[in-house]
């Protein structure tokens, strides 16, 4: 029997409102996008060709942040003990947890990027592709984020080790996610659909078994 | 005619499922065993209770009452033996499960919504805990007492035939644990199932004790016998 998904995500967009989980990765996204050009100078030419890659990185520095908040705190108030109670398997919390985060992350960070990009300058072809690339490497950042945070709950550093997690496994996000923002983008967006689909199927898995490690 | 046969089968049918449900209530507990991280916490706990009865784990602390109730929950791996359960959990411990932030009642109703449970079942839980005064104050303004009652109500709100408690009395005031008992005492009496862990006796009828500190047969098995299956 498939247990109600919708009470569990309802309830992570509402921590992350409250928590300031929603806000945070969105503030640090829109302040690199206004610190970047003072960084390298107003040069149009530079910010046009530069700017999609550095809100790349941006978008992925962004989701280190709510990392820690993700799962520890529900596992210290015994909210995953009750599900597991009632019956919920660890993948299908991971999953909740999953859509949960990623509503609350990625399209405040969709709509968010909108005004980076105009911020760094870039043309509306471009802005379009950033948009684009964005709705689809987000799930997969999503994803690893609440996997990681899953591994990393409880110990000590959390947040550091956390960071040297995520960090390499999303490279292939950042490589074809900047990729469709280069001047020939080759399939980057199909690779970047590939990558992220294949990050987000395995994700709830392995932040089930996590989940399943942590109960222990 | 035909139809009319058809209702009456059904209404037996319903009738008699309905008896066979309340009756399956139970929890089986056979030669149960626990180990974490290498080091035995119980061994042979045999127990049968059915719905109706209540249950008082006993022991001193950090004798694995607590440990008993998790795998009771289906939290803990069994490692040898075997747990039958019928029916479903609502688990009470030391943790506050209510969302800090959330007004005490919206924090129950989200549980309620989850269990499906009726509201005046939680207005009733409430009630019995003395909370209504306290419905709209956020759960982390909460005194440790107002928190325990509060966990407490989100038990007593549940459908769930078989509740598993905790250390349930830690924390409360005379009144509270007496409004506790009587609590308790309507649930068996709709053919609930109660397990209390628990250091203090409590003041309530108990059909079944059981002693985590006598284990008969604590040496019968050593430690390394189970090492084995623990891998």
């Amino acid at each position: 029997m498939s247990k109600k998904l919708y009470p569990l995500i309802e309830r992570e967009v509402r921590i992350a409102w409250n928590g300031g989980n929603l806000w945070m990765p969105i503030i640090f996204f829109i302040s690199i996008a206004i610190l970047y050009p003072f960084a390298v100078g107003p040069d149009a030419k530079i910010l046009a060709i530069t700017g999609g890659g550095v809100l790349w990185i941006a978008a992925l520095l962004a989701a280190l942040l709510p990392m820690e908040r993700l799962i520890l705190p529900d596992r210290e108030n015994g909210f995953l003990d009750q599900l597991t109670v009632r019956g919920y398997s660890d993948e299908w919390i991971a999953l909740a947890k999953i859509i949960g985060h990623w509503c609350a992350f990625g399209p405040p960070l969709v709509i968010a990027s909108i005004f980076a990009a105009i911020l760094i300058g870039q043309g509306d072809d471009k802005i379009g592709l950033i948009i684009m690339g964005l709705l689809i490497g987000t799930p997969a950042l999503a994803g690893l984020g609440v996997t990681i945070s899953a591994l990393t709950a409880g110990l000590n550093g959390a947040a550091a080790i956390g960071g040297l997690l995520l960090l390499p496994l999303a490279i292939p996000i950042l490589i074809f996610g900047a990729a469709t923002t280069s001047p020939d983008p080759g399939s980057a967006l199909q690779l970047l659909a590939a990558a992220s689909l294949a990050m987000t199927v395995i994700s709830p898995f392995a932040a089930g078994a996590a989940l399943r490690a942590l109960r222990e | 005619m035909v139809t009319d046969l058809g209702k009456i089968e059904k209404t037996c049918l319903l009738g008699f499922m309905g008896q066979g449900q309340s009756y399956k209530t139970s929890i089986m507990m056979n030669n149960l065993a626990c180990m974490r991280s290498n080091r035995l916490i119980y061994q042979n706990i045999s127990q049968k209770i059915v719905g109706g009865e209540i249950l008082w784990v006993k022991g001193r602390n950090g004798s694995g009452k607590s440990t008993l109730i998790r795998q009771m929950s289906n939290l803990l791996p069994t490692l040898s033996g075997s747990l039958e359960i019928s029916g479903d959990i609502a688990l009470t411990d030391e943790k506050l499960v209510l969302d800090s932030n959330l007004p005490l009642e919206k924090a129950l109703r989200y549980w309620a919504d989850m269990d499906h449970s009726s509201l005046t079942k939680l207005d009733d839980a409430m009630q019995m805990f003395d909370l209504i005064l306290l419905s709209n104050i956020p759960v982390r303004y909460l005194s440790t007492g107002q928190r325990k009652r509060a966990n407490l109500a989100r038990v007593f709100a549940s459908e769930a035939k078989i509740y598993l408690l905790d250390e349930p009395y830690n924390g409360l005031d005379q009144d509270n644990i007496a409004a506790l008992d009587r609590a308790m005492e309507k649930h068996v009496k709709q053919s609930g199932l109660i397990v209390i862990a628990s250091h203090i006796k409590p003041q309530i009828t108990i059909d079944h004790i059981l002693d985590i500190d006598q284990r008969p047969a604590k040496s019968t098995m050593q430690q390394s016998d189970l090492v084995g299956i623990g891998r």
